[in-house]
């Protein structure tokens, strides 16, 4: 029975985004290959945008791609077989591949299968860019085109970053597998690390008109839900996903109704999302009594959200939890925000000494974070200067704006 | 984007089949697992609600059961990319419904919530 009332396309696209992670994790496990599993799932496809529109969605479309992918994959490891036979006249044996054991080996449960799709697109031997790009398209189900416009980088470049990167897992033979308990933290590191740029492009856009890009923060969401399902006895894992849950609840109050930025303390706070707030609490509780990076900073946003206004804030906790976070990860971002917990908690003399210390040259938010210290002692005319260094090294309109701001409030 | 997917038909005389229940269970691991459903849950016939209407500047409060001939069944909040995405969703719900409810007849009614 075909559903008529659908049009085929529109279902094909939606299809795809829900399932063609699933399909070419799948793929990738039989072909061992996430290029040739990519173009397999392509293929699959083109299958479909021909004959839907004929005869009709399939009832399973999720499954029938998959299955149309999989009778590709085996017609592809049978020529290799074939082709290994031929080696085989000449000398060395090879097993034969049984087209049986594949199908069946096909139908396997995935969710391992993408586990291991994972750890192979956030693979180190990948440049961070070729990781991001690479897993936004075979994890996110995200088009060239969609990751170029969410970057606002040209089409052609996103493409290249991703055939680059699959000729160098290709060129590598890096497995598609999970990786040796040695390198276990690491590659776990690496995933969550590509995670969070992920959601952080999206949520504090490094350039363009836009000071938020949502639609990437719930691109980053997703993969960090997923990677939770799939990897629950991970700590860190569902710090990564309360931090992003918990910094994502500010979305609808972080902006004003002109597209400015509305800093944590002017927020409306009836304006937060409760539920993702609700949700990143609990993905709080199941990371348990850990101290990893990812759990301290989303302890820390736990915080903000538990504050019903922007005085209740508990900045003595946030300061202590910087304090554990700049030894356990320590960063110049780190040492940044540490320097406005302390300035909170314990004056504006404290927080200013510690800014001082950062090194981070051409880093907009340092002249930011010194101005606004500088303007609590009454130091006007060096605030003013900061803001004003601020605003010429941002590369977000909407950030300079507001810094210029700042800075001509302090003209007096 | 958010869609609320609300579920709605007819009070069936038997309780739904147990391999349904099974497989909404299963459905709702996949779509948790995907990232997209925020939040689900059945709700009760609405026997055991009450409505609270304004009309004419007077509150009224009425107990359930309501008159329509469908109840609201159970809601659904997904985060998905596009309306297309919620009512790939919403259709897989369904389907279950057809495979594994011989007979039962209703609507899932697909709106986006506003940002």
């Amino acid at each position: 029975m075909a559903v008529t009332a659908a049009d085929p396309s529109r279902v094909l696209t939606a299809v795809w985004r829900i399932e063609s992670a699933r399909i070419i994790a799948g793929l990738a496990r039989l072909v061992r290959d996430v290029g040739v599993a990519e173009e397999l799932a392509q293929d699959a496809l083109v299958v479909a945008l021909e004959q839907w529109p004929v005869t009709g969605v399939p009832d399973q479309p999720g499954a029938w791609l998959m299955a149309t992918a999989k009778h590709r994959a085996v017609d592809v490891l049978r020529r290799q077989s074939r082709y290994r036979q031929k080696l085989e006249e000449v000398g060395r044996a090879q097993p034969q591949v049984d087209d049986t054991d594949l199908a069946a080996e096909a139908d396997d449960y995935v969710g391992d299968d993408v586990l291991r799709l994972i750890f192979t697109t956030c693979h180190p031997v990948l440049s961070t860019e070729s990781r991001v790009a690479l897993t936004l398209r075979l994890l996110g189900g995200l088009t060239t085109d969609e990751i170029a416009r969410a970057y606002l980088v040209p089409e052609a470049t996103v493409g290249q970053r991703i055939t680059r990167a699959k000729r160098t897992l290709a060129d590598k033979k890096v497995p598609i597998e999970l990786p040796p308990p040695a390198e276990a933290a690491e590659r776990l590191a690496s995933v969550l690390e590509v995670i969070y740029l992920i959601f952080n492009e999206g949520y504090s856009a490094t350039a363009g008109e836009d000071w938020v890009r949502p639609a990437l923060c719930v691109d980053a969401l997703r993969l960090g839900r997923t990677l939770a399902t799939l990897a629950p006895r991970e700590p860190e894992v569902h710090g990564l996903v309360a931090l992003m849950e918990l910094q994502a609840s500010r979305i609808p109050a972080r902006t004003g109704p002109d597209g400015a930025p509305i800093l944590l303390q002017d927020q409306d706070r009836r304006r937060w999302d409760r539920l993702l707030i609700r949700r990143g609490l609990a993905a709080l509780d199941r990371a348990g009594n850990t101290f990893g990076p990812y759990v301290l900073q989303a302890s820390i946003a736990a915080c903000h959200a538990k504050a019903a206004t922007a005085d209740a804030t508990d900045w003595t906790r946030i300061a202590a939890l910087y304090d554990v976070l700049a030894h356990v990860s320590p960063s110049p971002v780190v040492e940044l925000n540490r320097a406005v917990a302390v300035a909170n908690a314990h004056g504006a003399v404290r927080g200013l000494a510690i800014v001082d210390a950062v090194e981070l040259p051409d880093y907009p938010l340092v002249p930011a974070v010194r101005g606004e210290l500088l303007s609590r002692l009454g130091r006007d005319a060096e605030a003013r200067a900061e803001f004003e260094r601020a605003a010429a090294l941002t590369r977000n309109a909407r950030q300079r704006s507001l810094f210029e701001a700042r800075a001509a409030a302090l003209d007096g | 984007m958010r869609y609320l997917i609300m579920l709605k038909g007819a009070q069936p005389a038997t309780p739904p089949p147990p391999e349904l229940m099974e497989a909404i269970m299963t459905l709702g691991a996949e779509a948790s697992a995907a990232g997209a459903l925020l939040d689900t849950a059945g709700l009760l016939p609405s026997a055991a609600g009450a409505r609270v209407r304004l009309s004419g500047g007077r509150l009224t409060v009425t107990d359930g059961p309501f008159a329509e001939a469908k109840e609201t069944i159970s809601y659904a909040l997904y985060e998905v990319r596009s309306k297309d995405e919620a009512v790939e969703w919403a259709s897989r719900f369904l389907g279950l419904h057809r495979d594994l409810w011989n007979g039962w007849e209703g609507d899932a009614e697909v709106l986006e919530v506003m940002a």
